[in-house]
């Protein structure tokens, strides 16, 4: 018998939007402004935010902000423990990380591994002058001491349930789920 | 898509998809090699040993660079100053070095088979760097890397490879690797250094090398062996440059573009003249560079799936 599972929507399209306005002015505000500024986004879903993050940031305050998209996958720490290959992307971070305000973008905060992993890979591009890091999601359950600076909204899940981010350039519509398990 | 194999032994045994995969990733660790820091930490713990025995100037380094950028440990071992000297047999010499808990092996080798023997008597994963004249799968992919790099698709392309066809796994690699992701491929040489039944691995086959260019985008110009100069398998090495040498004369001939790609080492003046080795057609240098990053993908594919080696492979 197949697992049976259910969708419940926790974020619509509307309030995917007014989350991101809503970090890129926190952003803004603890930074005094976006000088000196990065943006790195996870691939995939949080390279997408990173876009769209980028996006409002710019259109606030004027100006125009280097955009960089990681892949993490060289940088997990479970290579070869897994069952299935991780396809590995390409990280494309052209400008210069060094004496930047890098503001490290990913869709959900779990267990910290993917966030440990990613700023390993932005302090071997050289040495930020601060990273700070934002989600759109915070789910619990964390395995690593990592914290993040802008939180779009906590999330509390249990460990069988999983959270899923839609996003309109890869799913076709935006808005934020969780997947539950259907008892009998 | 995965690849699901524990050892590299050739192209012939790969589908389309795995080779498609193993550019793919490439393509990503190229970025990493272009960078300022040129590392990352994916096979971190990983002993891998280069047995090397046959010379090699670029794919021994190529290999080592591509292991050191991926934080593995490498070892290497050379015929000349190794216990082989006192007769120890190439199942002793690697049954020993793993016994010190190694995880990976490279294997260059005189003797065609030498890597799937390999996988037959240890528990290491196998890439072959070249054994005999059977295959050398890292050459051939990194050539259709960067030809793929060069046009973005190799389908429809016309290759044509010059020169030692009989002695050549750097050719067979050529043949299997582009005829399978659907080039056309042609070989062109003197008919004593031409493979009995050749043209039944799909290939064109020529002996005349003005008739062979007509139409052709992609030339693969193979080093002629002078080791085997003895053998008389042409009368002179000026009468083989005069027949089979790619010189820019002969190539003006061609209208539109074409790339020019050379395994080396290169005999410059005997099958490739200097001003087109180092013409703006010629991609040489860039074969050795991205040779790294097509090495560091099929390292970084083997160890990423699952740590049990399994016992295929076979041999062609």
């Amino acid at each position: 018998m197949s697992e049976k599972k259910k969708l419940i929507e926790v974020m619509d399209g509307p309030s995917l939007t007014r989350t991101i306005t809503r970090i890129a002015h926190e952003i803004i505000e603890r930074n005094r402004g976006a000088e000196d500024m990065a943006v790195i986004g996870v691939r995939t879903r949080g390279a997408l935010l990173a876009e769209r993050l980028v996006a409002t940031i710019e259109e606030i305050e004027k100006i125009s902000l280097p955009l960089g998209l990681l892949d993490i996958t060289l940088y997990r720490d479970d290579v070869h423990t897994r069952l299935e290959q991780p396809i590995v992307q390409k990280t494309e971070i052209i400008f210069r990380v060094s004496n930047k305000v890098v503001i490290l973008v990913d869709d959900v905060l779990f267990t910290g591994r993917t966030a440990r992993a990613a700023l390993d890979a932005i302090i071997d591009f050289g040495r930020p002058k601060c990273i700070q890091f934002a989600v759109l999601i915070d789910r619990g359950h964390r395995e690593l001491p990592i914290r993040a600076d802008y939180v779009g909204k906590n999330i509390p899940t249990s460990f069988n349930e999983r959270v899923v981010v839609k996003m309109q350039e890869q799913d076709e519509v935006d808005g934020v789920y969780i997947e539950k398990p259907v008892e009998e | 898509m995965t690849l699901k194999r524990g050892h590299l032994l050739d192209l012939e045994s790969l589908t389309a998809e795995e080779i498609t995969l193993i550019l793919d990733t490439a393509r990503s660790f190229r970025e990493v090699i272009d960078r300022d820091i040129k590392k990352v930490p994916t096979l971190r713990g990983i002993t891998v040993v280069n047995l090397f025995f046959e010379p090699s100037t670029r794919t021994r380094i190529s290999f080592e660079l591509a292991e050191k950028r991926l934080s593995a440990d490498t070892i290497n071992f050379s015929k000349a100053t190794s216990s082989v000297q006192k007769g120890e047999s190439l199942k002793d010499t690697i049954q020993n070095i793993e016994a010190m808990r190694t995880d990976m092996v490279v294997i260059r080798h005189s003797s065609p088979g030498a890597a799937y023997f390999l996988t037959q008597c240890c528990n290491s994963k196998v890439i072959n760097a070249g054994d005999g004249a059977h295959s050398h799968p890292t050459q051939g992919l990194l050539d259709l890397f960067t030809i793929r790099e060069k046009y973005n698709i190799i389908k429809g392309l016309r290759v044509l490879i010059i020169g030692d066809i009989k002695h050549s796994r750097v050719a067979r690699s050529n043949i299997w690797g582009f005829r399978k992701l659907g080039a056309q491929v042609a070989i062109c040489g003197p008919s004593t250094l031409l493979p009995y039944e050749v043209e039944k691995m799909g290939v064109d086959v020529f002996t005349d090398l003005d008739e062979a260019l007509e139409g052709i985008d992609v030339l693969n110009i193979l080093r002629i062996q002078t080791e085997r100069q003895d053998a008389g398998y042409f009368p002179t090495l000026r009468e083989y440059t005069e027949l089979y040498g790619i010189n820019s004369e002969r190539l003006k001939r061609l209208n539109v573009g074409f790339t020019i790609m050379h395994p080396g080492p290169m005999n410059r003046g005997v099958e490739i003249t200097v001003d087109v080795a180092e013409s703006t057609d010629s991609v040489i240098l860039e074969q050795v560079t991205n040779g790294v990053a097509i090495r560091m993908a099929a390292l970084y594919l083997l160890m990423a799936n699952e740590p049990i080696p399994s016992r295929e492979g076979v041999l062609s």
